[in-house]
């Protein structure tokens, strides 16, 4: 017997010009905030943008965008996104009505296909995707479900974020994935460190998020998380899709 | 319609196997359908129709119902999940992605939302008929 849904997955993802899985070896190091912000960034910038949350067990991005309960997907032939500030927005809490999703590896890797088969995101410019943490199923089924896929990776200044995650990058290098680069997060003081360790294995420095007490009042407001993130995301922004002499 | 999407997802893989095993024609085509899924046997028949280009076109589609077997993780309880005990929204959530049947059903005995689902997920294609290129 066949699983037919493998088939259609590239399909699905056919008008999309970037595919960006912001990822982390690493918990709590702030990817949701980054892949949120990131993608409402590029969305203020005139870009088409979707925004697929792919944290199952842990899902934030609804509570970080401050999703209105009465802003839901609709059925069309499959799902059709959430539509909200400029964003198509998917997230399995739209079928969990809040309550806990307790999913084992092979769980998680059927809820991912299922939605990325029947997810119809249509024309964008960048697809964001938030991921939980570690290198387990999410990782290694965006590796071998989507072609196009890149890795922007993100981390804390604590040597122990960096560790893990430089175990993950060098598992995506030696699968030769292409890494859109390192985003420094929650940084506190001028450390030139992870911007030399991610030297080292061959990555791009995207550029830092300070540390500030603001990003936490700004959950639920997008237009204030972007105040408050705005000057660093322009320079991450420029380094990761908009590079020298590419247009959006 | 849920359906058209998965309709779409056995075309394009009969597709492949066709291109694969240099099949001109395709005669018949077998499609299991679980039962967690809740899968609408009528249309997914029209929309397989609606949609199917040649060599699939004219293929009769044979949709075959999967019966739901759950096995709970921690005491082994077996039991058939029952979509009539749910509420509407309930079962529509687990019609669209299966998994989130974790948030909702537990085990009869012991309560525990860790279960295996053993048979009765998803959509999968089970045969096809065909005439081949010589």
């Amino acid at each position: 017997m066949i699983d037919p849904r493998t088939s259609i997955i590239n399909e699905r993802l056919a008008r999309i010009r970037r595919i960006i899985a912001v990822t982390s070896g690493k918990g709590g190091v702030g990817k949701s905030m980054i892949s949120t912000a990131l993608a409402l960034s590029l969305a203020k910038e005139g870009c088409r943008v979707g925004l697929f949350d792919i944290d199952f067990t842990g899902p934030s991005t609804h509570i970080i965008l401050g999703i209105p309960k009465t802003v839901q997907p609709k059925e069309e032939k499959g799902i059709v996104p959430a539509n909200f500030e400029g964003l198509e927005f998917m997230s399995l809490v739209y079928f969990v009505s809040g309550k806990a999703t307790p999913l084992r590896g092979a769980d998680v890797s059927n809820a991912l296909i299922e939605l990325l088969a029947v997810t119809q995101w249509g024309e964008l410019d960048f697809l964001i995707i938030d991921m939980p943490p570690g290198i387990g199923d999410p990782v290694l089924d965006l590796v071998r479900l989507i072609k196009r896929i890149e890795f922007l990776v993100v981390t804390t200044p604590s040597m122990l974020a960096f560790e893990v995650v430089r175990k993950q990058v060098e598992l995506l290098l030696e699968l030769k994935m292409p890494m859109v680069g390192v985003v420094e997060n929650m940084k506190r003081d001028n450390s030139e460190t992870i911007k030399e360790e991610s030297a080292k294995l061959g990555l791009r420095y995207l550029g830092a998020v300070s540390y500030d007490g603001a990003v936490e009042d700004s959950i639920g407001n997008p237009k204030k998380l972007l105040e408050v993130m705005g000057a660093s995301l322009d320079e991450i922004k420029k380094a990761a899709v908009f590079p020298k002499g590419s247009s959006k | 319609m849920h359906e058209w999407a998965l309709a779409e997802a056995i075309l394009a893989s009969a597709q492949q196997i066709a291109t694969h095993e240099h099949l001109t024609e395709i005669s018949e085509v077998t499609i299991r359908v679980g039962e967690l899924q809740q899968i609408e046997p009528p249309i997914l028949r029209f929309a397989l129709k609606q949609m199917a280009t040649p060599p699939i076109k004219g293929a009769k589609f044979h949709i075959l119902k999967a019966k739901s077997n759950l096995k709970c993780r921690v005491c082994a309880t077996t039991w058939q999940y029952n979509s009539k005990k749910l509420d509407k929204s309930t079962a529509e959530a687990i019609h669209f992605v299966p998994e989130v049947a974790h948030t909702y059903v537990k085990c009869p005995k012991c309560g525990s939302p860790d279960f295996e689902i053993v048979s009765g997920r998803g959509v999968w294609l089970e045969g096809l008929k065909g005439v081949q290129y010589k």
